[in-house]
C-alpha cells in the first residue's frame, strides 16, 4: 500500500517540483545570468554592494561615535520641553494608540465597521486641537502650566507643524480650488494668481517671508515664531492642495451636476453634498502625498532657527561636546524621517487599493 | 519645495488633473444679459470680494508704512543702486564696491549655473534609475528601488547638510586628496576637475567645424530621405552624428587638437590649474541631482509602464528588432507621458536650489537674505527675489511646454 500511495499524487501534479538546488539555480539564471549583459550587470551590482557595504560597515563599527544618539535621545523626540511635563506626551501617544487601534478594528470589521468609523470621526477631528491645547497648557494654571513654543522641539514640533499645515491648508485649498474654477472672473483671477505665485516661489522664501513680514504687517501684535512658521507652511501647502482638489473636481463627470440639478438642488448644495465628497475621496491619496511632502518640508523651519528634528540635529552638531559628528546625527534623523515617510506612502498605496482608486495599468 | 508626488504617481492616469493643458473648455460667445437677476448678483459678489481684498490690502499697507517709518525706512527700490559692501565667495566678476543690483546678478548667474547642471545630472541619473527599476535583472532592480526609496523619503535639506557637513568637509585635506585617475581630485576644498580650453589659434578649426556641421546635416537629410523611400525604420541622427565624429577625428589628425586640457596638479599648498568646484557648489549640485534624480526615476518608470503592452507586441509582430521597438515605439510614446511631470520636477529643482542658503552657496536667495540684513529693505528685496524665481519658473515651463507640444500626438 505504501508503495502505491504516491502514484495518484504524482499524477495530479502536472509538473513534479524540482529539488531546491535546481529551483534556486533556475531562479538565479533567469533573474541574474540570463545573458552576457545581464551577467555583467549582476557582477557590477555585486561589486557596488560589496564596496558600499564594507565601507559603511567599517565606518559604522570603527570610526563612528554612536554615543551622540542615546545621550540626546530625548532632545530628538521632544526638544527642551520641561522634563516634569513629559506626561502630556504619554497622554497624547496613548490617545493616539487607542484611536488608531479602534480605527483599524473598525476598518477590518465588515458588520459594524461603517457605523464605528462614523463615531470615530469626531475624536479624530478633536485629536489635533486637543493635543495642541495639552502641549500649550493653560497660562496661569498650576496643574497644567503654559509651555512656551520656544521649548517645543524635536520630532514633536515636526509632527505638529506638518499636522497643522495639512489641517489648515485643506479648507483654504478647497476654497482656492472652487475659486479658480469659479465663473466669476474677479474671484478666479485672484485664486489663480495666488496659486501660481505661491507655486512658483520656493518654500524657504515663503517661510522667511512669514517670519520677517508678519511683524511688519501686524505691528503691535507679537505672534509666536512657531505660529509664524505654521502660517508660512499653511499658505504654501494650500496652493498645492488647491491644485490637488481641482484635479478631483475635474474628475467628476458632468452628469453628477445635471442629476443634482434635476433633483432640484441649489448649486451650493450640489457642491457640498454631491461634488466635493466624491472629489475629495478621489484625491485622498494625493492629499496623503502632500502630507508626506509637507512632513519633509517642515525641516526648512530649521533655517529660521526653530528646533524641529533637523534644527535639534544641527544644534547638537554645533555643540563642542559632539563636534564633528554630523554623519551619525544626520543619519539617525534621516532614519526617523524615512520611517515616517515610507510608512505613510505605504499606507497611502493600501488606501488607494481599499478605495478602489488604483489607476488602470 | 513641493515634490509633487501625485504628479509622478498619477502620470499614467487619464488626463492628469493639475495639468491645465489637457482641459478644453469651449467658451461660447457670451453677451451680458442685464435682464437676468443672476447677472446682478454676480456683479455684486465680485464687487464685494474686490472690496474685501482692497480693504485687507490697505490695512496691511498702512501697517507696513507705519512699521517702516518707525524703522526709518521707506518703500522703494533705490537700494539696488547702493554699494553692497559684502563679499561673495564665488561667481562672475564682483567687487566689494559693486552695487546690490550687481550682487543680485551674481546670485542669479550662480543659481542658473547650479540649476542647469543639476537638471542635466538629475535627468541622466533619473533615466538610468528608471530603466534600472524596470530591468530584468533582479539585483539591478533591487538596487534602484533602494536608491529611489531612500532619497525620496528623506528631506532634501537634510541630504544637503549631510553631503556638505558629513561627506565633503570630511574628505581628506588637499595633500591627501582622493585621486581619481590623476584627472579628478576630491578634497575638503572641493573637487578639482580638468578644464578644457579652446586653443588660441582657432581660425582653421572654425572653418573646418562649419564644414563638418554642413556635411553631417546633409547626411541627416539624405539618410532620412533614403529611409523614407525604402519605408524602413532607422536613425538618421545617428548617421549624422557618426559622420560628424569621423570628420572631426580627421580634422584632429590634420590640424591637431582644438582644445587644450588643463589638469589640476598638486603643488606645495594647493592644486594649480584645472577647475576648482567649491565644497558648497559640489554639495549642492550632488544633493539636488541625487534627490531630483530619484523622483525623475519614478517619472520615467511610470511613463514607460504606461505605454500599452500591445504596442510592444505589435511592433515585435511587425518584425522590428528589440532595439528599434524600444527607441522607435516605446520611448517616443513614453516621452509624451513623461514630459509634464518631468517639467514639474525641473521646476522643483530650480526652486529647491534656494536651500543653498543653509550651506552657504551664494545663489539668488542667499544673496537676497544678505541684502535684506544689510539694507533692512525686507519687502522690496522679497519682491525682487520672488520676481526672479517666477521668471525662472516661467522660462523653464515655456521651454518644456514647447517641447511637450512638439511631442504631442498629431491625429
Amino acid at each position: 500500500m505504501a508503495a502505491t500511495a504516491p502514484a495518484p499524487r504524482a499524477a495530479v501534479r502536472v509538473r513534479p517540483k524540482d529539488p531546491w538546488p535546481r529551483r534556486t539555480v533556475d531562479w538565479l539564471v533567469k533573474n541574474l545570468f540570463s545573458s552576457w549583459f545581464n551577467t555583467l550587470l549582476t557582477l557590477v551590482s555585486l561589486w557596488v554592494i560589496y564596496f558600499t557595504v564594507t565601507r559603511v560597515w567599517r565606518w559604522a563599527t570603527e570610526t563612528a561615535v554612536w554615543a551622540v544618539i542615546p545621550a540626546n535621545f530625548q532632545l530628538f523626540l521632544v526638544g527642551v520641553y520641561p522634563r516634569d511635563q513629559l506626561w502630556r506626551f504619554h497622554v497624547i501617544l496613548g490617545v493616539f494608540a487607542v484611536l488608531t487601534a479602534l480605527s483599524v478594528a473598525a476598518a477590518l470589521n465588515r458588520d459594524f465597521g461603517r457605523k464605528a468609523m462614523r463615531w470615530l470621526v469626531t475624536p479624530w477631528l478633536l485629536f489635533l486641537p486637543g493635543s495642541m491645547f495639552l502641549l500649550w497648557g493653560l497660562p496661569g494654571s498650576e496643574t497644567l502650566p503654559h509651555v512656551q513654543t520656544s521649548s517645543w522641539g524635536g520630532l514633536t514640533l515636526t509632527l505638529v507643524l506638518a499636522a497643522v499645515g495639512i489641517a489648515g491648508s485643506l479648507p483654504i485649498g478647497i476654497l482656492l480650488a472652487l475659486g479658480r474654477r469659479s465663473s466669476l472672473p474677479v474671484i478666479s483671477v485672484f485664486s489663480t494668481f495666488f496659486i501660481e505665485t505661491v507655486r512658483g516661489t520656493p518654500l524657504v522664501a515663503i517661510i522667511f517671508m512669514a517670519h520677517l513680514m508678519v511683524p511688519i504687517f501686524l505691528p503691535g501684535v507679537t505672534i509666536d515664531r512657531v505660529i509664524r512658521a505654521m502660517i508660512g507652511l499653511t499658505l504654501f501647502t494650500s496652493a498645492y492642495m488647491a491644485e490637488n482638489v481641482r484635479g478631483g473636481l475635474q474628475s467628476i463627470p458632468k452628469g453628477q451636476y445635471e442629476a443634482a440639478q434635476a433633483l432640484g438642488m441649489s448649486p451650493a448644495l450640489t457642491m457640498i453634498l454631491v461634488i466635493l465628497p466624491q472629489a475629495l475621496r478621489s484625491v485622498l491619496p494625493s492629499i496623503v502625498g502632500q502630507f508626506i511632502s509637507l512632513f519633509k518640508d517642515t525641516s526648512l523651519v530649521a533655517i529660521i532657527g526653530l528646533m524641529d528634528l533637523l534644527g535639534i540635529a544641527r544644534s547638537i552638531t554645533a555643540n563642542p561636546a559632539w563636534a564633528g559628528l554630523q554623519a551619525e546625527t544626520f543619519l539617525f534623523i534621516a532614519i526617523i524621517y524615512w520611517i515616517f515617510c515610507f510608512a505613510l506612502s505605504y499606507g497611502s498605496r493600501r488606501l488607494e487599493r481599499m478605495l478602489g482608486l488604483e489607476r488602470p495599468s | 519645495m513641493s515634490d509633487n508626488r501625485e504628479q509622478a504617481a498619477r502620470n499614467g492616469g487619464p488626463a492628469g488633473p493639475g495639468s491645465g493643458r489637457t482641459r478644453v473648455r469651449p467658451r461660447p460667445a457670451r453677451r451680458i444679459r442685464w435682464d437676468d437677476p443672476t447677472t446682478i448678483w454676480r456683479i455684486v459678489i465680485q464687487v464685494l470680494f474686490l472690496a474685501v481684498i482692497v480693504a485687507v490690502g490697505a490695512f496691511f499697507y498702512r501697517n507696513m508704512t507705519e512699521s517702516l517709518r518707525s524703522l526709518g525706512l521707506t518703500f522703494n527700490f533705490r537700494w539696488l543702486k547702493l554699494q553692497a559692501g559684502f563679499g561673495i565667495s564665488e561667481g562672475i566678476a564682483y567687487d566689494l564696491t559693486d552695487t546690490y543690483g550687481r550682487a543680485f546678478v551674481v546670485g542669479i548667474v550662480n543659481t542658473v549655473k547650479v540649476v542647469f547642471f543639476g537638471i542635466v545630472f538629475a535627468s541622466v541619473i533619473g533615466l538610468v534609475g528608471g530603466l534600472a527599476r524596470l530591468s530584468s535583472n533582479w539585483l539591478v532592480r533591487a538596487l534602484a528601488t533602494v536608491y529611489v526609496e531612500v532619497f525620496r523619503n528623506t528631506p532634501l535639506l537634510l541630504q544637503l547638510l549631510f553631503w556638505y557637513g558629513a561627506v565633503i568637509l570630511k574628505l581628506p585635506p588637499v595633500r591627501q586628496a582622493v585621486n581619481l585617475f590623476d584627472r579628478v581630485f576630491l578634497s575638503q576644498r572641493g573637487a578639482y576637475i580638468p578644464r578644457f580650453m579652446l586653443v588660441e589659434d582657432i581660425g582653421g578649426w572654425r572653418v573646418f567645424f562649419i564644414a563638418a556641421m554642413a556635411v553631417s546635416v546633409a547626411v541627416y537629410f539624405y539618410r532620412r530621405r533614403q529611409l523614407m523611400l525604402q519605408d524602413r525604420p532607422g536613425f538618421p541622427s545617428v548617421w549624422a552624428l557618426a559622420s560628424f565624429v569621423v570628420l572631426m577625428a580627421g580634422g584632429w589628425l590634420v590640424l591637431g587638437s582644438p582644445v587644450t586640457v588643463d589638469l589640476p596638479v598638486l603643488q606645495r599648498f594647493n592644486f594649480e590649474g584645472g577647475l576648482q568646484l567649491t565644497p558648497e557648489f559640489t554639495a549642492l549640485l550632488l544633493g539636488l541631482s541625487v534627490y531630483t534624480g530619484a523622483f525623475i526615476a519614478e517619472v520615467v518608470r511610470g511613463g514607460i509602464q504606461a505605454v500599452d503592452k500591445g504596442q510592444r507586441e505589435a511592433a515585435l509582430a511587425l518584425g522590428l528588432r528589440p532595439f528599434h521597438v524600444q527607441y522607435l515605439v516605446i520611448i517616443p510614446q513614453a516621452l509624451r507621458i513623461i514630459v509634464p511631470p518631468l517639467t514639474s520636477q525641473y521646476l522643483n529643482l530650480a526652486k529647491n536650489s534656494s536651500l543653498a542658503v543653509a550651506i552657504g552657496y551664494p545663489e539668488l536667495f542667499n544673496i537676497g537674505t544678505t541684502t535684506m540684513n544689510q539694507s533692512g529693505q525686507t519687502i522690496p528685496v522679497f519682491l525682487v527675489i520672488i520676481a526672479c524665481y517666477l521668471s525662472l519658473s516661467l522660462l523653464t515651463s515655456l521651454f518644456m511646454n514647447w517641447w511637450n507640444r512638439r511631442l504631442a500626438y498629431v491625429q
